[in-house]
C-alpha cells in the first residue's frame, strides 16, 4: 500500500515535468475531421468534441493541476503557517483574537466559503485558488499554533531563549525546523483535496475556463456527450481518482499506523 | 441544562455577525458596481451622471459601517433584496427552492445512517485480517472518487445504458436515487469505517468478555452491549455530515439538474447575482449553525457525563 501510493505519485510527477515531451499532440490542436473518436491508434485515448487528443490534455492536465494545486497550498500553508507560528509564539490578546479568526473560518462548510469568495470576485482559477487558500489556512494555523505551543516547553527552547536569541531567528532556526515532518505528511494527504476542491470548482464553470486542459473542465464538457462518447468522462474522472488516492496513499503511509485512522477520518472533506 | 442551551444560542449570535460582516467586505470587494448592474438591467445607459444618481439611490455614496448597519437591519427583518436576474425577493427564490434540498440532503443522511450501521456492524467482528486490509483500501479509494465523477459514471451506467433511472430533474422517488446516492457515497464509506473502530475499541473491553463469559450469544453482544456505547461518537459524526451534505448539494445538484439552493448559487455566481449570492450564503450559514447548535444539545442529551459548563 506503502509502495503504491508513491508509484502513483512519482508516475504523475514524471508526467507533469515532461509531458509536452511525452504528449503524442499538441494538446489544444483540433483535429476536426475526427471529432469524438473513441480510443484508436492515433489518439490513444480518443478525441473530444472538437477533435482535440484526450490523452495529450489528461497530460497536459497533470502539469496543470499538479501546478495549480501544489502553489494553492503553498498559499494556504504560508499564512497558516505565520499566523499560526505569531499566535503560538506571542500568545495573549493576539493570540486569542487570531484563534477566533480561525474559529469564524472553520464554522462553516469550506466549499460554502469559497463559494462566497469566488461569488464575489467572479469565477476563475485565481479567484478559485485564493479562496482556497483563504479558507484553509485557519486549519493550518490551528495546527501550527497547538505544535508551536508543545515546543515552547522544551528545553532547547529555553536554552536558545537564555542565550538570547531573537524571536525572528528563534521562530524560524528553532522551532520551523521541528514542524518539517508533520507539515510533510499534511501537506501530502491535502493535496488530494485541493484537486478535489479546485476541479470541483472547475466542474461548476466556476474554476479554471475553457480551453484550459483542466480535468474538471474537461469532465463538466465530457458530461453532454454522455450517449455518445463516454471516454470523455471517464479518463478525466479517471485520472483525478488516482491522483487523489495516490495522495491519500502516500500521506496514510507516511504517518504512523497507529495514528493513522484517527487522523485521516477527522478531517474534513471538502466535496 | 437549559441556561446552557440559552448560552449556546447566544453564541452563535457573533459567529454569524461574524459571517456577515465577512460577506458585506466581500460584496464590497466586488469588481462590478451594483448600480451599474442594474443601471444597465433596467436598460439605462451607465453615464457618469446616472450612476452618482442610482448610487445615492441605493446609499452607496454613505460610509462601509453605516452601509454595514442599514444592510444588517434589512437582512435581521429578512429582506434580502431582489434577484438581478428574476427581479424576485431573494428570500422567495431561495424558499422555493429549499424543499428540493432538504428532500436531498434528508434523504442522503437516512441512506448513509442505514448503510454506515449495517456497513459497520458488518466489519466491526473481524479485525486485522485480509478482509480488514481490502476495507481500508477500499475506503480510501472510494473516498479518493470525485463525486462529480462517480454521479456521472451513475448517470451513465443507470440511465443511458440501462434505463432504470432517469437521467435528471425532480420528480418522483426515482428520481432521487441517483443523485442521493452520489451524496451519500463517500460519507457513507466513512462513517461505517468510524463506527466499525469504535465498536471494536468497546469489544476488546472487559465488560464484553464477562458477557462472553456468560455465554450470551454474539448478535445479542454486538447489539445490546456493544453498539449503545459506540452510537454517541457515530452520532455526533453523523451530525456533523449533514453539514458537509449542504456544502455537497451544490456540486450534485449542478450534476443532476436538481433545483435546489446549491445549484441557485452556482447559477447566481455564473451571473453575478449578488443579492443571491449573499443570500445563499447568509441563510446556509444560518442553518449550518443551527445543526451545529442541535448537535451539541443532542449529545449533551444523550450523554448527560459531559459537563455543562465548557463550550
Amino acid at each position: 500500500m506503502k509502495l503504491f501510493g508513491s508509484i502513483i505519485v512519482l508516475i504523475l510527477v514524471v508526467i507533469a515535468l515532461f509531458a509536452p515531451l511525452m504528449a503524442p499532440h499538441p494538446p489544444l490542436h483540433m483535429d476536426l475531421d475526427r471529432r469524438l473518436e473513441g480510443p484508436n491508434q492515433t489518439y490513444l485515448l480518443g478525441t473530444d468534441h472538437l477533435g482535440r487528443c484526450l490523452l495529450s490534455r489528461l497530460m497536459e492536465g497533470t502539469r496543470y493541476s499538479l501546478g495549480i494545486a501544489l502553489l494553492t497550498q503553498a498559499i494556504a500553508l504560508l499564512i497558516g503557517i505565520t499566523i499560526g507560528m505569531i499566535a503560538g509564539y506571542r500568545g495573549g490578546g493576539l493570540d486569542f483574537l487570531l484563534m477566533r479568526l480561525v474559529d469564524l473560518t472553520l464554522a462553516f462548510p469550506s466549499l460554502v466559503l469559497s463559494l462566497a469568495i469566488i461569488g464575489f470576485l467572479g469565477p476563475g482559477i485565481q479567484n478559485a485558488m485564493l479562496a482556497f487558500a483563504l479558507v484553509h489556512w485557519a486549519y493550518y494555523a490551528r495546527l501550527i499554533r497547538g505544535m508551536i505551543l508543545e515546543i515552547k516547553g522544551r528545553k532547547f527552547i529555553e536554552a536558545a531563549r537564555s542565550i538570547g536569541v531573537r524571536p525572528f531567528r528563534m521562530l524560524l532556526r528553532h522551532y520551523f525546523p521541528n514542524l518539517y515532518s508533520p507539515l510533510l505528511v499534511i501537506a501530502s494527504l491535502d493535496t488530494g483535496r485541493v484537486i478535489f476542491a479546485l476541479s470541483g470548482l472547475s466542474f461548476l464553470g466556476l474554476g479554471s475556463q475553457p480551453p484550459t486542459p483542466d480535468w474538471g473542465i474537461m469532465l463538466n464538457e465530457g458530461r453532454l456527450f454522455l450517449n455518445t462518447a463516454p471516454h470523455l468522462m471517464l479518463f478525466p474522472g479517471m485520472a483525478i481518482f488516482l491522483t487523489v488516492m495516490g495522495f491519500n496513499l502516500l500521506g496514510e503511509s507516511l504517518i504512523e499506523p497507529r495514528t493513522s485512522m484517527s487522523t485521516f477520518y477527522n478531517r474534513r472533506t471538502f466535496s | 441544562m437549559v441556561s446552557y442551551m440559552i448560552k449556546r444560542f447566544l453564541f452563535l449570535i457573533p459567529l454569524w455577525l461574524g459571517i456577515s460582516f465577512v460577506v458585506f467586505i466581500f460584496l464590497q470587494m466586488a469588481p462590478s458596481d451594483p448600480a451599474e448592474i442594474l443601471l444597465r438591467k433596467e436598460g439605462i445607459d451607465p453615464t457618469p451622471e446616472a450612476l452618482v444618481a442610482k448610487q445615492k439611490e441605493l446609499g452607496l455614496h454613505e460610509s462601509p459601517l453605516l452601509q454595514y448597519g442599514r444592510w444588517l437591519v434589512r437582512v435581521i427583518r429578512f429582506d434580502l433584496g431582489t434577484s438581478y436576474r428574476t427581479g424576485e425577493a431573494v428570500t422567495k427564490e431561495l424558499s422555493d427552492r429549499l424543499p428540493a434540498t432538504l428532500e436531498l440532503t434528508l434523504i442522503s443522511f437516512m441512506l448513509i445512517v442505514l448503510f454506515a450501521l449495517a456497513a459497520g456492524l458488518m466489519t466491526s467482528l473481524k479485525s486485522h485480517g485480509v478482509l480488514d486490509r481490502i476495507g481500508l483500501i477500499l475506503t480510501i479509494a472510494g473516498t479518493s472518487i470525485p463525486s462529480f465523477w462517480l454521479g456521472l459514471l451513475l448517470i451513465y451506467l443507470f440511465s443511458v445504458k440501462w434505463g432504470w433511472f432517469p437521467v435528471m430533474g425532480r420528480g418522483n422517488l426515482f428520481h432521487l436515487v441517483l443523485p442521493a446516492l452520489t451524496l451519500s457515497f463517500g460519507i457513507t464509506l466513512v462513517q461505517a469505517r468510524l463506527l466499525r473502530t469504535s465498536l471494536q475499541e468497546i469489544l476488546n473491553q472487559n465488560f464484553i468478555t464477562v458477557a462472553m463469559a456468560k455465554g450470551v450469544s454474539r448478535s445479542r453482544i454486538l447489539l445490546i452491549h456493544a453498539l449503545p456505547n459506540a452510537l454517541l461518537p457515530f452520532l455526533t459524526t453523523l451530525g456533523m455530515t449533514l453539514g458537509r451534505l449542504l456544502a455537497g448539494a451544490v456540486i450534485v445538484e449542478t450534476l443532476f439538474s436538481w433545483p435546489g439552493i446549491g445549484r441557485l448559487a452556482v447559477e447566481a455566481i455564473l451571473q453575478r447575482d449578488y443579492p443571491v449570492i449573499q443570500g445563499y450564503i447568509l441563510f446556509t450559514a444560518f442553518l449550518f449553525l443551527l445543526i451545529n447548535l442541535c448537535v451539541d444539545i443532542g449529545y449533551r442529551l444523550l450523554d448527560p457525563r459531559i459537563e455543562s459548563g465548557s463550550m
